[in-house]
C-alpha cells in the first residue's frame, strides 16, 4: 500500500510492526525483481541459453549432412592438438600479445601525458581520442587497406625513399597494425581513468624521498595505475584473439588466425561442434583473465 | 585533489613526440580515405583528379541503398528496445536489491566482454535450432534480437553509471515535497539521467550501425546491412565505390560523436521541468 | 497544502478532547531495527506545537534516523508515531504533513529557484498561479528575491540553505524537519544563520525539529534537547537541564568539557572519591551507589593552597599545575590532584594570579555547580 507505484494509493496508516516492515521490504524487493526481469529475461532466453546450445554443440558429433545431436564425443577439444590448430592458437595469442604490448607502449604515455595537462587541454585531447573509438570499425579498416594497398601510399611512400616495392598487405605486420589501430583507444581510455585518479602529490613525495624519474615512475605510478593497465590489457587482448574483421581485411591465406578459423567452420567448412568447441576455448580465455581481473580488486572495465 | 605535475623537459619531448604520433596514426588513415573517395581513378590508391561520381555510384545503387536503409532500421528499432530494457535494468540494480541480483550483475557485464565471433556463434546456432523448431526464416528479427542481445548491457551500464553519480537524496526530497514515486521518477530522476540514458542510446546505435560478425551470422538469405554488404565488397576487391560509402559512414559516425559530445556538455544541467 | 489532508489531520485527538493539549510529534516505543542492529531503540518522544526541538548526538546515534522516520523516509520496526495526533506511522512520506530540510539541501540541479520552491505544491496540484505567488512569497521571506530564475549551482552555500528552507516551508508542514541544517556552511555564515532559523521559527510558529552533532548549535537554538546514544535516549530537556544537570555519564561528557571524578555516595550530601577524599555534593542516590562528579571547568576557582575560602572547604582538591594554556581571553590549566588531572579553566582578564607549571595550588567550586550523575 506505500510503495507501490499508483499515485494514490493510501488508506489509513497503522501503527508501524516488524510485519509491515517485513512486507514493506518485500515489496520493495519484488518490485526490484520485476524491474529487472524483462531484462534478465531477455539475456536468459538470448545469451544464457544461446551459450548453453554452444557447449552441447561442442560434444556433438559432425555428419555428411551437418551435425548429430547424439554420439556426444570430445573429439572437437581433442582436435584442439592438432598441428594446424596449435598453429594457429599459437599465432594468435602471439599477435594478440604483440598488439597487446605495442597498445600498451603507446597509450601509456600518451595517458600520462594528457593527465599533466590543464582540464581544458585534457578534455579536448580525450574527444580526439573519442572520435576513433565512436568511428566505424570496418572503415577504419579499410582505410588501411586503401593505404597499404598495391599503388598506394604507402607503396608509392617506400618506393620515393628508396626501399623498393615494399609489401605489407597480407603480412602478419599488417594485421598486428590494424588491430592496434582498431583497439588502440580501448588501451588509452582506461589508463588513463586510472592515471588521472592518483594524487600527484604521490608522484612528488616520492621524488623528494630521493627516487630518480624512473624510480617513481617503477615503484609509485606504475603499481598505482596498474587497474587501468590490466583493465586496457584485457580490452584490448580479448577482441584482438577473436579477431575476425581485421585479418579477413589487412591478412593474407596463410595468416589464419582464431576468430577467422571458428568463422570458417560455420560458413564454409559447416563443422559446427568443433567450430563450438574453438568459441568455447576462447570464451573461457576471457572469462578467466576478467575474473581473474576482478578478484585482484580490479573495478570496472 | 592535486593534478600530476608536469615532466622534465627531454622526457616532456618524448612524451610530446608521442602524443603527435599517436594522433598522426589515428587521423591521417581517415584523411586519406576521404581524399581517395574524391579521386577519379579506378585505381584506388591513385590521385586521378577531383570527382564525385563515387558519391553518384552510391546512390545510384539499389543494392547499396537497401542495405543503408536495413542498417537504419535494425539500429531503430533495437536502440529503441535497449534503451528501454537497459534503463530499467539500471534503476533496478542501481536503486534496489532483490533476490538474484548478483546473477543478474554478472550476467549484464558477459556480452560486453565476449569476443563478437563467441556471440556470433551462440546465436547463429541458437537461431538455427530454434529455426528448425518455430520455422520462421532469418532477417531483419534475427539481426535486431542480437543486437538487443549485446546493446542492453552498453545502455544499462553507461545509465547506471549517471545513476551512481546522482545524490539519491534527491529522490528523497521529491517524495518528502508530496510526489509520488512516479513522479519524482518523472520529474526528479528521469532528467538527471537522460544525459546517461542518451549516451547509451548513441553507443547502442553506433555499435548496431558498427556490427558485422554477428549480423552476418545470424542474417538470411536476401538480407544484408551496409557493414556487411561492405564488408562482402571489401572481400571481392576493392572500388572506389567503398571509398565513398565508406566516407558515408564515416561521416555518420562523426555525426553521433557530435551528438555525443553535447550530450556530455549537458551534463548536470538538462533542460528544465514544465 | 491541499484541503483533504487538512482536513483529516486537524481531527486529531487533540481538537476532539477539548483541554487536550496534543503534542506536534509523539514518538511512543520506537524501535527501527537494521540487520541485527538496533538504529534507534524503543524511544519516546514528544515534541510540542511551536517548539523548536534539537536531537543532539555522535554520528550513528540514531538522531538521523529518528527524524526520517518522523519524515517518513523510514519505516519504524514497531512503535507508534503521531503528528498532531495523527497516527502516521505506515505512511509514506508524500502523505504526511512534514517537510525536510535535508543535509546538504539535496536542491533539485535541473530546477531553477522558484521551480525548486514551488516543487511540492505543483505535486500538490495547487493550480500554478497561486502556487508562483506563494513561491514568491516565501523567496521574498527568505531574502532571495529576483534569484527566482537562478539554478542552485549558482547560489552560495547560505542562499542554497535558504532556498532550502524556502521549499519546504512553503507547503506549510505542521512540522519542519531539518537534518544538519548548518553543516555545510563555514563557522561565521553558520552563526549568522543560527539567530535567522530562530527567528523564521518564532515568526512561524512551526514546530522545527533538527538534528545536529554540534551540541553549541543545540544549545544556543533549541527550547528542548533530546541527546541520543547508541540508539537510545538518554535525556530529553532544556539546555540548562542538560548542561547543567546531566542525566547521566554520557550526557555530562559529551555536552560541554567536563571533569568527571568517580566516586561513591556516602549520604545525602557526601560522596568518597576514589583516594578517600570527602567532598560535599548533594544527590537523591543510595549511599554506596557508584557515581562520577561532573565539575565544569569554567566552575572551578584555582588559587594557591591555604587560600580556600570557609564555605569552600568541602567543596575543594590540592594539587599541582602540570600545564597552563594560554588562550587570550582565558587560562586552561590542568592540574595534577593525585590520580586524576583536572581540567580549571580561569579568566585571564580577572586572575589575580597566574600560575606556572609545578605550582602547588587548591581548587575549589561552588557546591551547586558540581553534578553527580549515576555510573
Amino acid at each position: 500500500m506505500t510503495a507501490t507505484l499508483e499515485p494514490e494509493a493510501s488508506i489509513d496508516a497503522d501503527v508501524a510492526t516488524p510485519e509491515f516492515e517485513a512486507a514493506r521490504e518485500q515489496q520493495k524487493r519484488r518490485q526490484g525483481l520485476f524491474m529487472a526481469l524483462p531484462a534478465y529475461l531477455y539475456l536468459f532466453v538470448f545469451f544464457v541459453i544461446p551459450l548453453v546450445i554452444v557447449i552441447v554443440y561442442s560434444f556433438a558429433t559432425r555428419t555428411r549432412f551437418g551435425t548429430e545431436l547424439s554420439g556426444w564425443n570430445i573429439d572437437s577439444y581433442r582436435r584442439l592438438g592438432d598441428p594446424l590448430v596449435r598453429d594457429i592458437l599459437l599465432r594468435s595469442t602471439t599477435l594478440a600479445v604483440i598488439t597487446t604490448l605495442i597498445c600498451l607502449l603507446l597509450a601509456y604515455p600518451f595517458a600520462y601525458y594528457m593527465s599533466t595537462r590543464s582540464e581544458k587541454t585534457r578534455n579536448l585531447m580525450l574527444v580526439f581520442v573519442m572520435i576513433p573509438f565512436w568511428t566505424n570499425f570496418l572503415v577504419r579498416n579499410y582505410a588501411w587497406r586503401v593505404i597499404l594497398g598495391s599503388d598506394g601510399p604507402y607503396s608509392r611512400l617506400s618506393e620515393a625513399i628508396g626501399f623498393g616495392e615494399g609489401r605489407l598487405l597480407f603480412t602478419n605486420v599488417a594485421v598486428i597494425l590494424g588491430l592496434v589501430y582498431g583497439f588502440l583507444p580501448f588501451m588509452i581510455l582506461p589508463l588513463y581513468a586510472a592515471i588521472e585518479r592518483i594524487d600527484g602529490r604521490l608522484l612528488e613525495a616520492s621524488r623528494d624521498l630521493y627516487a630518480s624519474g624512473f624510480q617513481s615512475f617503477r615503484h609509485v605510478l606504475l603499481p598505482l595505475s596498474m587497474p587501468g593497465v590490466v583493465a586496457g590489457s584485457i580490452l584490448v587482448f580479448v577482441p584482438s584473439l577473436g579477431a575476425y574483421v581485421t585479418p579477413a581485411i589487412l591478412g593474407g591465406a596463410k595468416t589464419t588466425l582464431l576468430g577467422s578459423y571458428i568463422v570458417t567452420q560455420f560458413l564454409s567448412a559447416r563443422d559446427w561442434p568443433f567450430g563450438a568447441a574453438l568459441s568455447f576455448v576462447l570464451m573461457a580465455v576471457m572469462l578467466t583473465s576478467t575474473i581473474v581481473y576482478f578478484r585482484k580488486g580490479g573495478r570496472t572495465l | 585533489m592535486s593534478g600530476i605535475t608536469e615532466p622534465r623537459s627531454t622526457t616532456k619531448r618524448v612524451l610530446q613526440a608521442n602524443i603527435w604520433l599517436v594522433y598522426l596514426f589515428f587521423y591521417a588513415p581517415i584523411l586519406v580515405l576521404v581524399i581517395y573517395s574524391f579521386s577519379d581513378s579506378r585505381n584506388v590508391g591513385a590521385w586521378g583528379g577531383f570527382t564525385l561520381d563515387w558519391y553518384r555510384d552510391f546512390g545510384d545503387s539499389s543494392a547499396a541503398k537497401g542495405a543503408l536503409s536495413n542498417s537504419l532500421k535494425i539500429a531503430v528499432v533495437s536502440t529503441i528496445v535497449a534503451v528501454v530494457l537497459g534503463t530499467i535494468s539500471a534503476l533496478a540494480l542501481e536503486r534496489f536489491t532483490f533476490r538474484g541480483k548478483q546473477v543478474f550483475d554478472a550476467l549484464l557485464y558477459l556480452p560486453i566482454i565476449i569476443p563478437d565471433v563467441t556471440m556470433a556463434v551462440m546465436l547463429l546456432l541458437f537461431f538455427s535450432e530454434a529455426a528448425n523448431i518455430f520455422g520462421f526464416s532469418k532477417g531483419f528479427a534475427t539481426i535486431t534480437l542480437s543486437h538487443i542481445a549485446f546493446s542492453i548491457s552498453f545502455v544499462s551500464i553507461v545509465v547506471r553509471a549517471r545513476l551512481a553519480g546522482m545524490d539519491d537524496k534527491l529522490e528523497e526530497a521529491a517524495v518528502d515535497l508530496y510526489a509520488t514515486k512516479w513522479q519524482a521518477f518523472r520529474h526528479v530522476t528521469l532528467p538527471l539521467i537522460m544525459p546517461g540514458i542518451i549516451g547509451g542510446a548513441l553507443l547502442a546505435f553506433t555499435l548496431s550501425l558498427d556490427d558485422v560478425v554477428i549480423t552476418e551470422f545470424v542474417t538470411g538469405p536476401g538480407w544484408t546491412t551496409l557493414p556487411v554488404y561492405v564488408f562482402g565488397l571489401i572481400r571481392k576487391g576493392v572500388t572506389p565505390l567503398i571509398n565513398a560509402i565508406s566516407v558515408v559512414m564515416l561521416v555518420a559516425s562523426m555525426g553521433l560523436v557530435a551528438l555525443s559530445l553535447l550530450t556530455d556538455r549537458a551534463r548536470g544541467e538538462s533542460a528544465e521541468i514544465e | 497544502m491541499t484541503g483533504a489532508r487538512c482536513e483529516r489531520f486537524s481531527l486529531g485527538e487533540g481538537s476532539t478532547g477539548g483541554f487536550v493539549v496534543t503534542a506536534a510529534v509523539d514518538i511512543k516505543g520506537v524501535t527501527k531495527r537494521f540487520d541485527d542492529v538496533y538504529a534507534v531503540d524503543d524511544i519516546d518522544l514528544s515534541i510540542a506545537d511551536g517548539e523548536f526541538f534539537a536531537m543532539l548526538g555522535p554520528s550513528g546515534c540514531g538522531k538521523t534516523t529518528t527524524l526520517r522516520m518522523i519524515a517518513g523516509l523510514e519505516f519504524p520496526t514497531m512503535g507508534s508515531l503521531k503528528i498532531f495526533g495523527e497516527e502516521v506511522g505506515t505512511l509514506p512520506p508524500n502523505k504526511r504533513p512534514v517537510n525536510t530540510v535535508f543535509q546538504n539541501y539535496a536542491l533539485f540541479p535541473h530546477m531553477s529557484v522558484l521551480d525548486n520552491v514551488s516543487f511540492g505544491l505543483r505535486m500538490n496540484k495547487v493550480d500554478k498561479t497561486t502556487a508562483a505567488k506563494k513561491a514568491h512569497e516565501l523567496i521574498e521571506l527568505v531574502q532571495l528575491s529576483g534569484m527566482e530564475k537562478r539554478r542552485p549551482s549558482q547560489l552560495s552555500g547560505g542562499q542554497q540553505q535558504r532556498v532550502a528552507l524556502a521549499r519546504a516551508l512553503v507547503n506549510e508542514p505542521k512540522v519542519l524537519l531539518l537534518d544538519e541544517p548548518l553543516g555545510a556552511l563555514d563557522l561565521k555564515l553558520r552563526q549568522e544563520m543560527q539567530g535567522e532559523l530562530k527567528s523564521l521559527q518564532r515568526e512561524l510558529g512551526v514546530s522545527f525539529v533538527f538534528v545536529t552533532h554540534d551540541q553549541e548549535e543545540a544549545l544556543t537554538m533549541a527550547d528542548r534537547i533530546a541527546v541520543m546514544h547508541n540508539g537510545k535516549l538518554l535525556q530529553v530537556g532544556t539546555p540548562e537541564d542538560i548542561y547543567e544537570r546531566p542525566a547521566n555519564r554520557f550526557v555530562a561528557d559529551f555536552i560541554g568539557q567536563t571533569n568527571l571524578l568517580d566516586a561513591v555516595v556516602e549520604d545525602d550530601d557526601m560522596i568518597i572519591l576514589e583516594n578517600g577524599t570527602r567532598l560535599m555534593a548533594p544527590n537523591p542516590l543510595p549511599p554506596g551507589t557508584k557515581v562520577a562528579m561532573s565539575l565544569r571547568p569554567e566552575a572551578v576557582d584555582i588559587g594557591p593552597r591555604g587560600t580556600v575560602p570557609a564555605e569552600h572547604q568541602k567543596t575543594s582538591l590540592e594539587g599541582v599545575v602540570e600545564s597552563m594554556t594560554y588562550l587570550g581571553h582565558a587560562l586552561d590549566y590542568t592540574v595534577k590532584i593525585g590520580w586524576i588531572d583536572l581540567e580549571v579553566r580561569a579568566d585571564a582578564v580577572h586572575a589575580e594570579q597566574r600560575f606556572q607549571p609545578g605550582d602547588e595550588v587548591a581548587v575549589w567550586w561552588d557546591r551547586t555547580s558540581d553534578w553527580v550523575v549515576a555510573d
